[in-house]
């Protein structure tokens, strides 16, 4: 069971995985805010490449970059309506925010558009397949790998070589101490947001790339498999995140193949007891980070 | 002498009582089926949300597992309580087992509720010990795995599909008694040993430990109250709604109970109340005004999702403007019995 294809996918899922980590990771580093609307702002993007798609002549590269601009103005917009607000409130206060912000979006699709599902037009390359060694394999899993490669070069040279990147990484480990030294708390949170809300985009070209279609409520899948992979590499590190997203893909994948097939439907209630598991013993995740206080006892 | 004390000590819960018979009153007199349907609704939520109250309200720690254990006791509830044929009609893949066990109503709501806490005493025995953003999640977790097994456990649940078939059992009067004696419950419970010790360690988990109190054992009681609580919630609007699914415990359900917590305040009893109150009637108001939008047709597509918009909108501008609620902190007080001298009111953090 284990050849070439079931590597390749593999590899590809973990790709996507690791990318929809990172967008939760970077604001939860600095705000300790888990945000439950980050698959809204998947939601959005799919929204966009509707619309583009189904009602403009825009090519489809430009409609791929329209929809990650609307993840990222989505993302600001809602620190800045949202929770720039509680922010300094409590965390509890910021997580409601958060929640009810995610229902707010998704009812929004809702009344706007429709309830029902509406097909997203992808180009010729997201059906096609190329033979590699034996194997079909489709171009939208090399696309995705691909992707990942990239965006995680950029990232890490945004992350390592700019002032903007060193101030995030700074605010992330110790955020108080990181104002203290003068970086404004604003910059570095909406720089955070946005690019969470630039993952969302990107990852959502690729989650709708899969249906081909997009509905109000497209957004609650990949924030749990966000979860699930932050929890497994560490809440509080990037790299982390991207182990997570791949460790997420091998273990699913491989429960897939090795549960018995009454059991494979449950897979999803495995994954979360992983993460109960997790977060009770090695609440750092797999990658360890500076300090960790969730735990008390 | 000694009445009066108890009386004073108990006006909080008892001006909530009052407050809630006086609605149940006037909705007996109105005699409108609608809102007869409507106040019952009310009722039974409140009694998830108090649930709610008593663990988060107690302990600070946000909790959105509270839903899948009302899951939990309206599936055992409904198990028993219905008849083994009806239950063979709705769910012909159902373990043989469970055909037969045909019980009463109250038995039965009282037994789902015990099964939700003894779930959650085993669940929550590990979790305890988790705070903040880890808490949170591993309660979302909780949440997750319920639904996921309620889906996908045919033979238990009849799977994804709508579960039919309940005897109508949940009136007016009985969900008012049920809501009357939990506002009590909860009240007491805050008031108690326990609940002090909670709050203490809500309010500063260090200087509470330092006077030895065990947090986690304080928390996990809170928690199995809570779940109790909520399982016998379920329990009741199972035998209201009488056929329901998995989907009717999962986010949309806990983003209401959340909502009617958070805009009443979740750091008291009254908050509680009057959160689901506030809540009720301004979903009530806003889903009339969806019907007749939609009945009217002035939107070819549908008109959908107009209440939780408003709704989503109202509780961020709460956490903006009043982050602890409509009630604060405060509890509700009969007025006349409450001499200006006589209660040096324990203070509650400003958080």
């Amino acid at each position: 069971m284990i050849n070439l294809e079931f590597i390749i996918n593999t590899l590809s899922l973990g790709s996507l995985y690791a990318m929809l980590a990172l967008g939760l990771v970077i604001v939860y580093g600095i705000l300790n805010l888990v945000n439950f609307a980050y698959g809204e702002l998947i939601m959005v993007g799919g929204y966009v490449m509707f619309l583009l798609t189904a009602f403009s002549p825009l090519p489809w590269l430009v409609v791929g970059i329209l929809a990650i601009g609307a993840g990222m103005l989505a993302s600001l917009f809602t620190e800045l309506v949202a929770f720039r607000p509680v922010r300094e409130k409590s965390l509890t206060a910021m997580l409601v925010t958060s929640f009810a912000i995610s229902t707010l979006l998704q009812n929004a699709a809702l009344l706007i558009i429709s309830p029902r599902a509406r097909a997203v037009t992808l180009p010729e390359i997201f059906q096609t397949s190329v033979m590699i060694a034996g194997t079909s394999v489709p171009w939208r899993n090399i696309l995705t790998i691909v992707t990942c490669v990239v965006t995680l070069t950029l990232l890490t040279l945004l992350l390592r070589h700019t002032v903007l990147g060193i101030a995030l990484r700074a605010a992330a480990d110790n955020f108080k101490m990181t104002r203290l030294l003068g970086v404004p708390a604003n910059t570095v949170i909406s720089t955070a947001f946005a690019i969470s809300g630039i993952m969302a985009g990107i990852v959502s070209i690729f989650w709708i790339g899969r249906s081909s279609s997009v509905t109000p409520t497209i957004g609650a899948p990949p924030l749990l498999v966000a979860f699930v992979a932050c929890v497994i590499g560490g809440m509080r590190n990037l790299t982390g995140a991207v182990v997570g997203g791949f460790v997420y893909a091998i273990i699913i994948s491989l429960l897939g193949v090795i549960l018995p097939p009454g059991l494979v439907e449950f897979r999803e209630a495995f994954m979360f007891v992983i993460v109960i598991i997790i977060l009770l013993f090695r609440p750092e995740g797999l990658i360890r980070s500076k300090t960790s206080v969730e735990r008390v006892g | 002498m000694k009445l009066a004390a108890r009386l004073k000590s108990l006006n909080t819960p008892l001006t909530l009582v009052a407050g809630i018979l006086i609605i149940a009153l006037f909705t007996q007199l109105a005699g409108i089926s609608l809102l007869t349907r409507i106040v019952t609704v009310m009722f039974v939520s409140l009694m998830v949300v108090l649930g709610l109250q008593l663990y988060m309200g107690n302990s600070g720690i946000l909790n959105f597992a509270h839903v899948g254990f009302m899951g939990i006791g309206a599936y055992t509830a409904v198990l028993l309580s219905m008849t083994p044929q009806a239950k063979l009609l709705t769910n012909s893949g159902l373990y043989p087992v469970l055909a037969p066990l045909h019980l009463p109503f109250l038995p039965s709501i009282l037994i789902g509720a015990l099964v939700a806490a003894a779930l959650a005493a085993i669940i929550g025995y590990p979790l305890m010990r988790l705070s903040d953003a880890a808490a949170v999640i591993t309660s979302f977790a909780v949440l997750v795995i319920i639904n996921v097994v309620m889906l996908h456990w045919d033979p238990v649940t009849n799977g994804p599909r709508t579960l039919f078939g309940v005897d109508y059992r949940t009136t007016l009067w009985m969900s008012v008694i049920f809501a009357m004696f939990t506002i009590v419950a909860v009240y007491l419970f805050k008031e108690s040993r326990v609940g002090l010790r909670l709050r203490a360690s809500r309010d500063d988990r260090y200087a509470a430990a330092s006077i030895g109190i065990n947090m986690m054992v304080m928390r996990w009681l809170a928690f199995v109250a809570s779940a109790f609580v909520a399982g016998m919630g379920g329990g009741l609007w199972a035998h209201f709604i009488t056929s329901f699914s998995p989907y009717s415990f999962y986010l949309s359900e806990t983003f209401v109970v959340l909502a009617m917590l958070v805009i009443g305040g979740p750091s008291s009893v009254s908050g509680a109340v009057v959160g689901t109150l506030v809540v009720t009637a301004t979903r009530e108001a806003l889903r009339a005004i969806e019907n007749q939008i939609n009945i009217l047709q002035i939107f070819p597509q549908g008109f959908f999702g107009f209440t939780e918009v408003v709704l989503s909108i109202v509780l961020i501008l709460i956490l903006v403007y009043r982050p602890t609620g409509i009630m604060g902190n405060h509890e509700l007080h009969w007025p006349r019995l409450r001499r200006k001298t006589d209660v040096v009111e324990l203070n509650e953090p400003k958080a």
